[in-house]
């Protein structure tokens, strides 16, 4: 069978970080060819050598069997070489066919119609369901992924790199995503797609090159292989997908609101007169549809955001109106939603962010004076617990780090502080098995220590793994309060519409 | 396990980048004088000569920077803290007016005196620098637009209040020169350096570099202050009380702006001149930004800063090249220096070819 693109001993070096090391990726013509790999990993390093944003500083490209210099993705474009990259590349005020053939406009005068009527026939052709004439910001998130895709078909591209595509698709649209796929192929296309879900590889892929720490592992047959098989050799040891969970020793209740009502950015309520109780030795899972007030809600008792009515009190404290400080002495905890503009000093070293809580109080500072010292030895032990991976250790930009490295690094930062509630938003998003079986494992050992955890996520099956009551939230309040073995996904997610059922554990 | 090397040799690379700015800029200066039809090398002997040739230029080229130094600090705490401060003009102004009344006005003994004058100075500039950083705080009014309003309302104060209550005997347009003795001038420092402007301004400006690091560096309150720079959102779930740190560094970037008033009006000149906002408090921007905001950074900027300022004169004397050839010198290093990026990138790559082996680094 012909290799349409073989990638043959690829090295690229980054300071103090080997990205790829001798790294052969050989994909077959009409392939659908997943690279597995942990987030760091090297694969988007991989890929963006192929498309031409990076160079390698060793190793053979070869397409279709002829070795080729790639300078830029335009050379890539050359060579039938599409990418949809993970943050999509669209300008929102444009209609489909603008933003398609902007770059390819073809003359002075614009040909829209003519172009429209070829991206109809594409999208239609594909199956892709996509209306040539809508404006992006009208579209769902899904179809934009759809238009991305029809813009390399325009451009002729035969072979298509997808990048972490499902991490911003609901579950319905990874079915209608993994369709397309396999009517890409079936027109004589070859995909690579670059992700760390083994779900998604099992689906589609045919066959699956492993990577990890940028070498190069094994590359194997999807079909033959079994998901703990790959996700062993991605993470380098055997991988449990169950939480290893000990009965719960419920305790006092830590968090206790009541009557919350909170505004959104639009001054309209998104926290309805909410109640609910978090105990010591539980976690508490909050399932909802993303934008149900979740959000607000954690603002609401993190004190970024004002409460118009109600309680919040924490152990005992009332914390309605405190100041975020104060929350953070009693005993809160906070792994934010958005790790990048909440979490993290991306600009600063690892370890002030590491004591960016902490660096007011002794032993961190004394009397207005940093103990520098202290504070690099302290974030140079949460950073080896934690195993948080970085070029130059607690001297690296947290922007520097990858995006699993820097989940740990609030993971550790948060647990490490030892808080009595530790609120933890999405946690896992966007991270490998490895990372997540690490974090979920976090969680419950803070639990077990007799703290009380607060877990929002939008993946049921984190909900139900982690949880030891389920709060449904729909329309900012909560529908009911479940024991994750007395319901299933089924009647969680239906709850989540709005639509109640019997069963309440609150109290 | 904790190595320092890394960090070293990132600080090498700022100062580099640096160096690069300022040598580009030389040879930008060097291509406009050869373009005038002037001799670029002796513009340039004469510009460094007539800020460095004997001890008495030396002094004024020190009194000269003195007061760059102490803007450019004052800038560049501002910016650490993600805020532009274009008023220092504005906050010298008052700092200089408030050290002024208090040289006309207030007699004690000398260590005393000087004690009260400095105050006056850090105070003025202090409440000059504060207002806007209430009115950012507090209703979220741009830094920039209410330190520029501050400085013409500085700038219109001096008009009314020089001619009011300090004017000098023949002059309308300035105030009375002060007594030597109620200056930062001292005998020792003017006769020590051949009857320059050398003043003990030199000697705070200096103490404000290492007082800025030391902050910066080494303090909680630094720790927060650069923490809101770099990332408001995070500073604020961190618990860090961000417009309580707006409010400080405004403080404190117009104490500085104000010393840098004091150094002016009661060290270098001895009088205050209306209708003249200080340029200083502009060039302070182009110091900061060469010395990448970090306070030694901004001793060398403005050291270097002040050699072409005080130069240019003898220059302009001396050859064709006309002064503002100085300014344009000073113009280009910014462009330079604010794509010091590429520089950096640069430097990067030429470290890398001449490392011998690429994997010691792990």
């Amino acid at each position: 069978m012909n290799h349409v693109i073989e990638m043959l001993n690829i090295r690229k070096e980054f300071p103090g970080v080997v990205a790829n090391d001798n790294i052969t990726l050989q994909v077959r013509e009409g392939e659908i060819h997943a690279i597995l790999g942990e987030n760091g990993a090297g694969k988007s390093t991989l890929m963006s050598i192929l498309f031409g944003l990076y160079h390698a500083d060793e190793g053979v490209i070869k397409v279709r069997g002829k070795e080729v210099h790639i300078k830029d993705p335009n050379d890539a474009n050359d060579l039938g070489i599409g990418m949809v990259h993970q943050h999509f590349q669209l300008v929102h005020n444009f209609t489909v066919t603008e933003n398609i053939i902007l770059g390819k406009e073809g003359g002075f005068v614009l040909k829209r119609k003519e172009a429209s009527k070829r991206i109809a026939e594409l999208s239609a052709r594909y199956g892709l369901n996509i209306n040539p004439d809508m404006i992006i910001e009208d579209i769902t998130v899904g179809m934009q992924q759809r238009v991305e895709i029809l813009k390399m078909l325009y451009r002729d591209a035969d072979i298509l790199i997808f990048d972490e595509p499902t991490a911003v698709l609901t579950p319905q649209e990874i079915d209608e995503l993994m369709q397309i796929m396999r009517n890409l192929i079936k027109e004589g296309k070859s995909v690579i797609l670059i992700t760390h879900k083994l779900a998604e590889i099992k689906a589609v892929a045919d066959r699956c090159t492993i990577i990890r720490r940028g070498k190069f592992i094994d590359v194997v047959d999807v079909a033959s292989t079994g998901v703990n098989q790959m996700a062993a050799m991605m993470v380098g040891r055997p991988v449990s997908f169950k939480v290893e969970k000990k009965p719960a020793h419920i305790g006092r209740v830590i968090l206790d609101i009541h009557d919350l009502t909170v505004l959104n950015s639009k001054k309209l309520p998104a926290v309805k007169e909410l109640n609910l109780n978090v105990r010591s030795g539980e976690i508490v899972g909050i399932a909802g549809v993303d934008g149900n007030g979740q959000s607000e809600l954690i603002e609401a008792i993190t004190g970024l955001r004002p409460i118009v009515s109600g309680l919040v009190s924490l152990d005992g404290n009332d914390i309605t109106n405190a100041p975020i400080r104060t929350r953070n002495e009693i005993g809160l905890g906070h792994i934010p939603e958005d790790r990048q503009r909440r979490g993290l000093v991306l600009t600063s070293a690892v370890y002030n962010n590491i004591a960016i809580k902490e660096y007011y109080h002794t032993p961190f500072s004394n009397h207005g004076l940093l103990n520098i010292s202290y504070l690099q030895e302290y974030a140079q032990r949460v950073i080896e617990q934690f195993d948080v991976r970085s070029g130059e250790g607690i001297f690296s930009h947290a922007g520097k780090l990858s995006g699993g490295n820097q989940q740990k690094l609030i993971v550790g930062r948060e647990i490490v502080a030892n808080p009595q509630l530790l609120i933890a938003v999405q946690p896992t998003r966007g991270l490998d098995v490895g990372a997540i079986e690490y974090i979920h494992s976090q969680l419950v050992a803070h639990r077990d220590k007799g703290h009380a955890v607060l877990l929002v996520s939008f993946e049921l099956d984190e909900i139900f793994n982690l949880s030891d009551r389920i709060a449904v939230m729909h329309s900012g309040k909560i529908m009911d309060v479940v024991l994750p073995n007395e319901t299933d996904e089924a009647a969680v997610g239906l709850m989540m519409t709005g639509i109640a059922t019997g069963g309440t554990a609150n109290d | 396990m904790i190595n320092r090397r890394r960090k070293v040799r990132q600080e090498g690379n700022t100062f580099l980048m640096a160096v690069s700015a300022v040598v580009l800029g030389l040879v930008a200066g060097a291509l406009l004088m050869a373009l005038i039809g002037s001799n670029p090398f002796s513009g340039f002997y004469y510009l460094f000569r007539g800020g460095l040739m004997n001890i008495e230029r030396v002094g004024n080229t020190m009194a000269t920077a003195t007061t760059l130094m102490l803007v450019g600090l004052s800038v560049a705490f501002a910016f650490k803290t993600g805020l532009f401060n274009i008023g220092a003009s504005g906050q010298m102004l008052i700092g200089g007016l408030c050290a002024t009344i208090v040289a006309h006005k207030v007699f004690l003994p000398r260590p005393l005196f000087l004690i009260v004058l400095i105050a006056s100075g850090l105070i003025g500039g202090a409440i000059w620098g504060v207002i806007p950083g209430l009115l950012k705080a507090r209703f979220n009014v741009h830094e920039v637009v209410a330190t520029i309003m501050m400085n013409w309302i500085a700038y219109w104060s001096v008009y009314y209040f020089v001619p009011a209550y300090l004017k000098g005997p023949s002059l309308e347009t300035e105030s009375a020169s002060i007594l030597v003795t109620q200056s930062l001038r001292a005998p020792w420092l003017t006769k020590l350096f051949h009857g320059s402007y050398m003043n003990l301004g030199f000697f705070i400006a200096i103490a404000c570099v290492i007082l800025v690091k030391f902050i910066l560096d080494k303090t909680t309150l630094g720790f927060g202050l650069k923490a809101v720079g770099f990332n408001r959102y995070c500073a604020e779930y961190a618990g860090i009380r961000v417009n309580r740190n707006v409010i400080i560094s405004m403080m404190i970037a117009g104490a500085l702006a104000g010393l840098a008033g004091l150094s002016f009006y009661t060290g270098y000149s001895r009088n205050m001149q209306i209708g003249v906002l200080p340029a200083q408090g502009f060039d302070g921007i182009a110091v900061a930004l060469l010395g990448a905001s970090n306070p030694l950074g901004v001793f060398f900027s403005a050291l270097f800063f002040g050699v072409l300022q005080s130069g240019k004169g003898f220059m302009n004397a001396m050859t064709a090249v006309p002064p503002e050839i100085a300014d344009t010198i000073i113009a280009t290093i910014i462009y330079f220096t604010a794509t010091s990026v590429l520089f950096g990138r640069m430097w990067d790559s030429i470290f890398k070819r001449f490392k011998k082996n690429p994997k010691e680094e792990q």
